[in-house]
């Protein structure tokens, strides 16, 4: 009755302990088997978890710290206030909407001067270019003159220098960058500002870009995980289904394309799909279409789409393979023997098995769209542009890494919305790689 | 053996910190090379310091990274004007002493000698590179485009256009097009009336218009006949041209000149170095041999007579840089502080405009 039950643990009960004992069982040293097991079990534990331990450490420090920085990044920016910390104090002490007086004005010029001093001037006029544009100058060129002293009264002589400092949109603008805690950098992501008098309210029509973007971006990834499915469907179960030697062959059909560089194949998209291109010339040379109506296919949003589909499809075939290749053949067989149409065996029966598969391999295509940059960059034109293209401008050309850290948190965020969705809708334990 | 190996590492030990290398942040293709057989390779033949190359996409980005992360590895970066100016704006670059900077071999002061705002806090300018108009000539047999406007004008010059996905030059070429003064484009554009009729212009051609984002497509899209006008870097047309031998022609005037240059991150580790490197490199000599591999111009008034012929030919470069006076008639250099003031908020507005 006394067995091992942990290998690790040397654990023996005596055999007489079943007549004289009346405490638990305990092992041979005398130490009650429930601790024993117990301890047992941890040292196990802390051994696996000192094996899994460098790639524990590895994602902390390559992705999880760099990532949580640039996020915080997109709710914090003490550009303006730590480098202005008079004029912050006044706003402060005083109410939303004050009318700046002399002391206010005067802790203006202090830091003004103190920043200029610094070199700092540029950062906090990038930080309130951002809500106000245009006035980054307005900073440095103050900058450059207040360097060397300025003299009271201080509103009059800031005034001198330049009149846009009286402008009630600069100073609002001024007091919410006090705080270095913002969400602008979400609003704007949004196309949303907020008003001198702190309310929210949309920019200027002619601004509004990124909600369609964003909105742009999850219908075209939705668009072509669809696409991925409706083509990758039919190779898949043929893979599973021909004899090994042929379906290795068609494998490395799927596979070589996978095994070929993103840009290759992006620019072999170009050399086919453009106006002077591979498939126009060929449908001029077969009096198709005529030699004035060549068609557009290419730097629009056809071409993201047709580029991105092929390029992301065996993302959705490899997941669906390896989970068809392990559905038995017999139940469809059964299934017909018991009377059903082909059509009811496949959508009743198949269909159904084949859902892992077909699950993992769209989350996969789905969030790997969601985030493409290069090749819509390349083949996308206007019509095919998706947020990671801006996401990449205020990263690489206006140096607003805030702006490009928001967008970015919007993006991740709502993957995360839409995993946790699947995860209700589906469940996560009905995902299957391979 | 062993004494020999304890002298030879004390020697190394001992000489190490007298030849410092200078680790230099660029481009690389066609435009790092020109810095690699121009300045690098040189300079280490002149003053033994040896130049360790790296390239970057744009070397904006990484100096702000490394410099924000407090981890400098590099001494000496090429940067874009705008990127200089608000680099040092934000305190992330060294200041750069411009009285070490050599002066002309007539002995002309290097402040007279260089172009007007080619030195700065931070930046000595190294070229002048230009968004030009150029078209493929075997597609016009009769008028040739010369102008600004003729690029907008579709029924003279029919075909599709290549321009940069972007506000910027987009928008001053579309005002010169309609007629607006050079020096008064930047005005025109400061009022919001002046940027919608730069949108205005635009609209008229943008059906026909294919939007570029790396600098290689449009010789690439002209080459493969998808557009007869391109609106990109002097650079890339002109290397197509002349190093492929394709029927492309540059439209010098609305020529939007940029400055490209040297600054030194915040914190470089081989400070005194870096500053040779900078002084020794922004003189004439060096700087007339790297217009000889690609075609921008030198920022100095003397280095432009010494430029020599086109690297492996015996054209001379001269005529097709952007800095040559012919050239230089009807030309607009780009202004900094308005773009770094407006990018976001114009660039914001182009994409919607394009999108719509």
């Amino acid at each position: 009755m006394a067995q091992a039950l942990d290998p690790h643990a040397a654990i023996a009960t005596t055999a007489s302990g079943v007549e004289t004992d009346d405490g638990p069982l305990r092992t041979a040293d005398g130490m009650p088997l429930a601790r024993a097991l117990a301890r047992s079990q941890t040292q196990a534990r802390r051994r696996a978890f000192l094996l899994v331990l460098p790639l524990l450490a590895f994602v902390m420090i390559t992705f999880v710290v760099p990532i949580g920085q640039m996020l915080q990044r997109s709710f914090y920016n003490d550009g303006f206030s730590a480098n202005m910390p008079q004029v912050s104090e006044w706003f402060a002490a005083t109410e939303p909407g004050t009318e700046p007086g002399e002391d206010g004005w005067a802790a203006l010029a202090a830091d003004l001067q103190a920043s200029a001093e610094a070199r700092t001037i540029g950062v906090v006029g990038t930080r309130i270019n951002y809500d106000v544009p245009g006035t980054r100058s307005l900073f440095t060129s103050t900058g450059r003159k207040v360097r060397d002293g300025i003299e009271p009264p201080y509103r009059e002589a800031l005034l001198e220098i330049d009149e846009e400092w009286g402008d009630p949109v600069l100073w609002g603008a001024m007091r919410q960058a006090s705080t270095p805690l913002t969400t602008n950098f979400y609003l704007a992501s949004v196309d949303r500002t907020r008003a001198p008098d702190g309310s929210i309210e949309q920019v200027d029509p002619r601004q509004r870009v990124y909600v369609m973007l964003f909105m742009r971006t999850f219908w075209l990834s939705a668009l072509i995980t669809g696409l991925t499915f409706l083509l990758g469907f039919p190779i898949a179960h043929l893979l599973a289904t021909l004899p090994t030697r042929k379906s290795n062959l068609l494998m490395i059909l799927v596979l070589l394309p996978f095994w070929t560089s993103l840009l290759v194949r992006t620019t072999s998209w170009m050399v086919l799909l453009q106006q002077q291109g591979v498939i126009n010339d060929i449908l001029v040379w077969l009096g198709v279409i005529g030699n004035g109506g060549r068609l557009q296919m290419i730097y629009n949003q056809a071409g993201t789409i047709i580029a991105m589909t092929h390029i992301l499809l065996p993302f959705m075939i490899l997941p669906l393979y390896s989970v068809m290749r392990t559905i038995n053949p017999s139940y469809v067989r059964a299934a017909r023997s018991l009377g059903a149409t082909s059509w009811t065996a496949f959508r009743r029966v198949y269909f159904p098995q084949t859902l892992p598969g077909l699950g993992a391999g769209a989350l996969l295509v789905f969030i790997l769209a969601v985030g493409y940059y290069i090749t819509p960059a390349l083949v996308g034109g206007s019509s095919g542009q998706l947020i990671s293209n801006m996401i990449a401008m205020h990263m690489t050309d206006t140096l607003n890494w805030s702006m490009a850290a928001a967008l970015a948190a919007i993006l991740l965020g709502s993957v995360l919305l839409l995993y946790w969705i699947y995860d209700r809708l589906v469940g996560i334990d009905n995902l299957k790689l391979g | 053996m062993k004494r020999l190996l304890t002298l030879t590492t004390a020697m190394g030990l001992i000489a190490g910190p007298a030849v410092a290398d200078v680790n230099l942040l660029s481009w690389g293709g066609a435009y790092g090379n020109s810095h690699l057989e121009a300045y690098a390779k040189p300079f280490e033949a002149e003053t033994g310091i040896k130049v360790n190359m790296a390239d970057a996409d744009n070397p904006a980005t990484p100096i702000k990274a490394m410099v924000e992360a407090g981890n400098v590895t590099a001494d000496v970066a090429s940067v874009e004007y705008a990127d200089a100016v608000r680099l040092c704006d934000e305190g992330l670059l060294e200041t750069i002493d411009a009285s070490m900077l050599m002066p002309a071999e007539d002995g002309t002061a290097a402040a007279d000698d260089f172009i007007e705002g080619a030195v700065t806090d931070c930046f000595v300018g190294t070229d002048v590179y230009s968004m030009v108009l150029a078209y493929d000539d075997s597609k016009f047999a009769d008028a040739k485009p010369s102008t600004p406007a003729d690029f907008f004008d579709l029924e003279a010059f029919p075909g599709k256009r290549t321009m940069r996905k972007g506000a910027k030059f987009n928008l001053e070429l579309a005002l010169m097009a309609d007629g607006v003064a050079p020096d008064q484009v930047y005005e025109t554009l400061n009022t919001p009336e002046g940027v919608d009729q730069a949108f205005a212009k635009l609209e008229t051609i943008k059906d026909d218009v294919i939007w570029w984002e790396a600098g290689a497509q449009p010789p690439q899209l002209l080459a493969d006949g998808e557009v007869t006008m391109a609106y990109a870097f002097n650079g890339r047309i002109f290397n197509a041209a002349q190093g492929e031998g394709k029927p492309f022609k540059i439209i010098w005037d609305g020529q939007i000149y940029e400055m490209e240059g040297w600054v030194v991150p915040k914190g470089a580790p081989n400070m005194e170095e870096a500053m040779q490197f900078v002084a020794w490199t922004t003189s004439p000599a060096p700087q007339a041999r790297a217009a000889e591999f690609i075609s921008y111009g030198p920022p100095r008034k003397s280095a432009a007579a010494m430029v020599g012929n086109i690297e492996g030919t015996e054209e001379p470069m001269g005529p097709n840089l952007p800095t040559s006076e012919a050239n230089m008639t009807n030309a607009l250099g780009s202004d900094l502080d308005f773009w770094v003031d407006h990018d976001a908020e114009l660039n914001e507005r182009f994409n919607s405009w394009l999108a719509g």
